[in-house]
């Protein structure tokens, strides 16, 4: 069976000249020896069968949007080439060519008409796209009254118009409420269902596992893996792990992160490890887990206590404790003195990744004399590999026990 | 380049559709809507009128009505403000619609004609007044009208080649975008649209020719002006310039395309 799209040997490099003259010069075929070429992509090569619903997944930069770009068409492959067998429809930004003085009804004519629709097209699937999109009244009023959730559904409804033989979304779709994305899924769904081959691009494992029967993932600019689903998903969350890994080493102040306080005591390491003492970043659901926290103290201090809090993705505190509430407060310590400390505790929390802040402060309290004060310090996933499945941010480990009464 | 042809033919009501839209929303959100289009020229011909008819009305040759100076004025300017128009937004035709670019499949030499038909359609709407205006003044222009069109589309496609070879430019070296903006001030000046080519020195009066501008400005004032048909022998070297131009153009964009949308 001839392949619905295939990807043969695709690069792409970007030409950085030291002059853009040296471009120019290179149009006229006078080729300068100064050009750096940066590769994003290199020697990518995949098929996609009619109907497969297939999943790009990759770090930030590894060039997923590059390689979708190079498919969809608008950019051009420096080496290799893309065989695509029927129509193509890219979703790589909602809402692209919106005029936001035109009412929702003028934009559908408008940006199917710049998808390649003819107007008798956009005439026959018009009706469709308003009762799609549940704007209602709204269809008739610019868009630029429109929430953008509203604008989303109209976007969306239109890229979706009409099923296309191949399907290519970018992340656009975590926009607009969850009714809506629900909404959107179900159609694409519906479109693999009925023979569409899709190639989605998502971080959101939930939806790469609930449609794709395969999964690819890209990591620099080649294929670092293709596969079940699963099996890449977690190959990804171990690249992810070493990724923050280094970040760690590279930007120990975690930029962005409020770090806050006094300077009488910095922070010097902060380290997640499990009981071999490895640094871990993924942890397995009941696993244990020790964070270990050093500091310097800079100036003569009464008292000092160490409080670690974890957070969900949300922000949500889930546990917190401190070493006064472990009966361990540091007296009297001298200035340009190292202390360290070790919390060892079971992660009995549900998969999702959370933050660790810590904080180092007086004995009254955080408020009082807060000497320095770290958000999301450490980071880390949780996933269930050993445990049955449950939903929720804890893990109690419910037994179960069941009887069956008869006479 | 005949791919690109039959793009824009299969767009075609696409391309339509926007001008459509580009003139509704202009009209739609201003109050005074169409009329901003008109305003803008016609102030310029009521500054410079006021200020140079002094100078100028005594040395308008074979004229002798009043308002002899605005009408000419008026002819000039409604050459100019086209082709100012084309250039200045080519110019920025590829940078404005990067995202578009980078990230929907469309036929991209829409986006020019998307701009030209737009021009266009202003330019008429700024005929159609100044016609009526030159009526109320006691002047018709004849027959030889029909010698406009020509000469609006010698005056489109010189500035469609000069305004799409420097937005392609325009996107690798921004310093473009800012010179031509001083160059075309530079080009009023050098374009006999406030004077008559015969107040300029006898010695500089041939460099005034190298201007592609000249020829055409100088056609607009024979048809609307003067009731005559334009003066072909100045129309050969702006039509070389304008094909000249336009495969420079065509030249760069094929070459240059796929490097704009990296850019971008």
């Amino acid at each position: 069976m001839t392949p619905a799209l295939s990807v043969e040997g695709i690069g792409k490099a970007f030409n950085k000249y030291a002059r853009e003259t040296q471009r120019l010069l290179a149009w006229f075929g006078i080729a300068s020896s100064s050009v750096e070429r940066k590769w994003v992509l290199q020697d990518i090569n995949f098929a996609l069968r009619p109907g497969e619903a297939v999943g790009l997944i990759g770090l930030n930069g590894a060039g997923k949007s590059t390689l979708l770009k190079i498919i969809t068409g608008t950019l051009h492959p420096t080496t290799g080439k893309v065989n695509i067998n029927g129509r193509v429809s890219a979703i790589l930004e909602l809402g692209m060519g919106f005029h936001p003085d035109l009412t929702g009804r003028q934009n559908v004519y408008h940006v199917a008409g710049l998808m390649g629709f003819t107007q008798k097209q956009i005439d026959g699937f018009i009706d469709d796209v308003h009762a799609f999109s549940e704007i209602g009244d709204y269809f008739e009023h610019p868009v630029r009254v429109y929430s953008s959730g509203m604008q989303a559904r109209l976007a969306f409804a239109v890229a979706t118009a009409q099923r296309p033989e191949i399907l290519i979304v970018d992340e656009a779709l975590s926009v607009g409420d969850a009714y809506f994305q629900h909404k959107s899924f179900d159609r694409i769904r519906q479109f693999t269902r009925e023979g569409t081959t899709l190639l989605l691009v998502s971080h959101d494992k939930q939806a790469i596992q609930s449609i794709c029967n395969r999964a690819i993932l890209l990591s620099h600019g080649t294929v670092a893996m293709e596969g079940e689903p699963d099996a890449v998903m977690d190959y990804y969350n171990a690249l992810l792990a070493a990724h923050q890994d280094q970040q760690i080493i590279n930007n120990p102040e975690r930029s962005g992160a409020l770090l806050s306080g006094t300077g009488s005591a910095s922070f010097s390491r902060f380290e997640l490890s499990d009981e071999n003492g490895e640094s871990i970043e993924v942890v397995d659901v009941g696993q244990k887990l020790t964070l270990r926290v050093d500091a310097r103290i800079r100036t003569q201090l009464p008292d000092l206590v160490l409080g670690f809090l974890i957070k969900d993705r949300y922000g949500q505190d889930v546990f917190g404790t401190n070493t006064r509430h472990l009966d361990q407060v540091c007296y009297d310590i001298e200035a340009d003195s190292d202390l360290s400390w070790s919390f060892t505790f079971p992660v009995n929390l549900g998969p999702g990744t959370y933050s660790i802040t810590v904080a180092l402060h007086g004995h009254a309290g955080h408020i009082e004399s807060n000497y320095a004060w770290q958000e999301r310090a450490v980071l880390f996933e949780v996933i269930n590999r050993s445990h049955s499945e449950f939903i929720g941010v804890s893990w109690l480990g419910a037994q179960l026990e069941s009887r069956r009464n008869h006479d | 380049m005949s791919k690109s042809l039959h793009e824009l033919w299969q767009a075609r009501h696409f391309i339509k559709n926007s001008i459509r839209n580009e003139f509704v929303t202009r009209v739609v959100r201003s109050r005074l809507g169409l009329l901003w289009i008109v305003l803008f020229p016609l102030a310029q011909v009521v500054i410079y009128a006021f200020v140079l008819s002094m100078v100028m009305a005594a040395k308008l040759p074979g004229l002798n009505s009043a308002y002899a100076y605005p009408i000419y004025l008026t002819a000039g300017i409604l050459a100019w403000t086209l082709f100012q128009e084309i250039v200045t937004r080519c110019l920025n035709v590829f940078i404005e619609h990067g995202n578009l670019l980078k990230k929907m499949v469309f036929p991209r030499m829409a986006l020019p004609a998307i701009v030209c038909g737009s021009a266009l359609l202003n330019n008429l709407v700024l005929l159609v007044s100044v016609l009526l205006i030159f009526a109320l003044l006691g002047h018709t222009p004849d027959i030889h009208l029909l010698w406009l069109p020509v000469l609006t589309v010698l005056l489109m496609a010189l500035a469609l080649g000069l305004g799409l070879a420097l937005g392609l430019l325009n996107v690798f070296f921004r310093d473009i975008g800012q010179v031509v903006t001083i160059v075309l001030q530079f080009g009023f000046w050098l374009t006999p649209v406030v004077y008559n080519v015969s107040v300029v020195p006898e010695q500089y009066r041939y460099w005034l020719h190298f201007n592609p501008m000249t020829g055409l400005v100088q056609g607009y004032q024979s048809i609307l002006v003067y009731g005559s048909a334009p003066d072909f022998s100045l129309l050969v070297y702006p039509a070389v310039f304008a094909v000249v131009a336009l495969l420079v153009a065509a030249f760069l964009y094929n070459r240059a395309i796929d490097e704009v949308v990296d850019v971008l």
